[in-house]
């Protein structure tokens, strides 16, 4: 290992950070974390708050698995793992309960699922274990920054489609509805999530022909 | 890959497993007196918001003391009374948040919380919670009565997880405006509760609301809850009527 110190911000970091957002995105490219995608993305600003959630959890079980790194056994690894994500969840769950209330009704059984959430898992397992840690920073940042902006773009689409509102907000003006314009139904069910996801994924492999497998 | 001993690994775990309980206790009770303090707002607001009230609670600053100064002001009293119609000495308060408790009891052992609203002297409103189960997990609401005992003046309700778009739909204005105006009895006195009617109430009707379309299930239990919990009220009814 060499002793240079690497600047914070080198192009390797920076890539880390910018990958995960498009040619190794977890969701469209390794179809990681689709479970929550599908489910809290009807509306704008649960999306939001879930993605900001899974940013906190991530980076900072990332930082700390890379820490402790050195001195966890091989052997019990997945369940240190799981005990540092599951510990950074709850905080998350109890400081959503006590300061943002509403959205933490809303997101509801959402918040513990990310637990669940593999992405998480997968970037500590293949990353963090191995790696200082402000790069694990990075790549915790980066990854939940690429779920989360898919998470937001579907959750866009699905509620302007949906309910004709953003951010629980009319946005469809009434005169539409009055001209026989009306709210897609579908939109606001799970599947119409799956085919949003699909139309993102098939837009990106169209611009980028190597994310084509044969 | 280093090998660790087994000794190692034990200790590493309890360790482990050490700190984060501590960790984890200690946000739980430090955020504790919190997170209660939500729970009985999002109560007291609901209860305001059955006879019309806390309406500007998303232009206020402090929601929390906006609340809490609404609830002194406009709900007058509130006592708790038991399938006969007696007085039970609880506090109404402490029986709402508990509800979920209550109705698991038989209805004829339940306690039955009644909040009174009245501003300026004028007449009586009386704010009954009711709670059910739903399609996914619990249903509840607030139904507001006017001084007749019989005629619903206002409603609201909630859900823990119905299916968003459908059955979620029992918290928006559309289904519970046509609440308002209902009777709870019929011509002949005779309890008969609100039916949530499948396919569109009848027009002319005292006791249907339409049903949400595609959330029959959730309307279906909606229109149990209602029955089920208000029930439990006729006869306190009859013993005000009498007085």
């Amino acid at each position: 290992m060499s002793t240079e110190k690497e600047p914070l911000f080198s192009a390797k970091n920076l890539k880390l950070l910018s990958e995960p957002l498009g040619q190794s995105n977890p969701i469209t490219i390794q179809v990681l974390g689709i479970c929550s995608a599908l489910a809290v993305t009807v509306k704008l600003k649960p999306s939001i708050v879930l993605a900001i959630s899974v940013m906190a959890v991530m980076a900072v079980s990332n930082v700390v698995i890379s820490l402790m790194r050195k001195a966890v056994p091989p052997r019990i690894r997945i369940i240190v793992q799981l005990v540092v994500i599951a510990a950074m969840v709850i905080l998350v769950d109890q400081v959503l309960k006590a300061y943002a209330y509403d959205v933490s009704k809303q997101l509801s059984v959402f918040v513990g699922l990310i637990i669940t959430n593999c992405i998480i898992m997968g970037r500590l397992e293949a990353f963090a274990l191995g790696n200082k840690p402000w790069p694990s920073f990075l790549d915790g940042l980066g990854n939940a920054a690429g779920y989360g902006w898919i998470l937001i773009a579907v959750a866009f689409f699905r509620e302007l489609l949906g309910s004709g509102t953003l951010l629980d907000m009319q946005v469809i003006p009434q005169a539409f509805y009055e001209a026989g314009y009306v709210n897609n139904g579908m939109m606001i069910l799970p599947p119409m999530a799956l085919v949003v996801v699909g139309i993102i994924i098939w837009i990106q492999r169209a611009r980028n022909k190597d994310l084509v497998e044969d | 890959m280093r090998s660790f001993s087994n000794t190692y690994i034990f200790v590493f775990s309890l360790i482990m497993v050490t700190v984060v309980a501590v960790l984890l206790s200690f946000v739980a009770v430090q955020l504790k007196p919190l997170q209660d303090m939500n729970v009985q707002i999002e109560k007291k607001q609901d209860v305001l918001r059955s006879v019309g009230k806390a309406e500007q609670v998303a232009e206020v600053e402090d929601k929390n003391s906006y609340i809490d100064e609404e609830f002194g002001k406009y709900i007058t009293e509130s006592y708790v009374v038991d399938f006969n119609g007696k007085q039970v000495e609880t506090d109404a308060f402490e029986v709402m948040l508990s509800l979920a408790a209550e109705i698991r009891k038989p209805q004829e052992e339940r306690n039955y919380p009644v909040f009174v609203y009245s501003e300026n002297g004028g007449s009586k409103k009386y704010v009954l919670p009711v709670r059910g189960k739903g399609l996914w997990g619990p249903i509840w609401g607030y139904v507001a009565l006017e001084e007749d005992l019989n005629t619903i003046s206002g409603a609201v309700f909630d859900h823990k997880g119905e299916t968003p778009g459908l059955g979620s739909d029992i918290n928006t204005d559309w289904f519970q405006e046509p609440f308002s105006g209902k009777t709870l009895f019929n011509e002949a006195g005779e309890f008969v509760s609100v039916q949530v009617m499948k396919g569109g109430a009848d027009p002319g009707s005292m006791h249907q609301v339409d049903a949400i379309s595609g959330g029959t299930i959730t309307s279906k239990a909606l229109e149990e809850m209602m029955k089920d919990c208000l029930a439990g009220y006729v006869a306190h009814f009859k013993e005000i009527a009498t007085n």
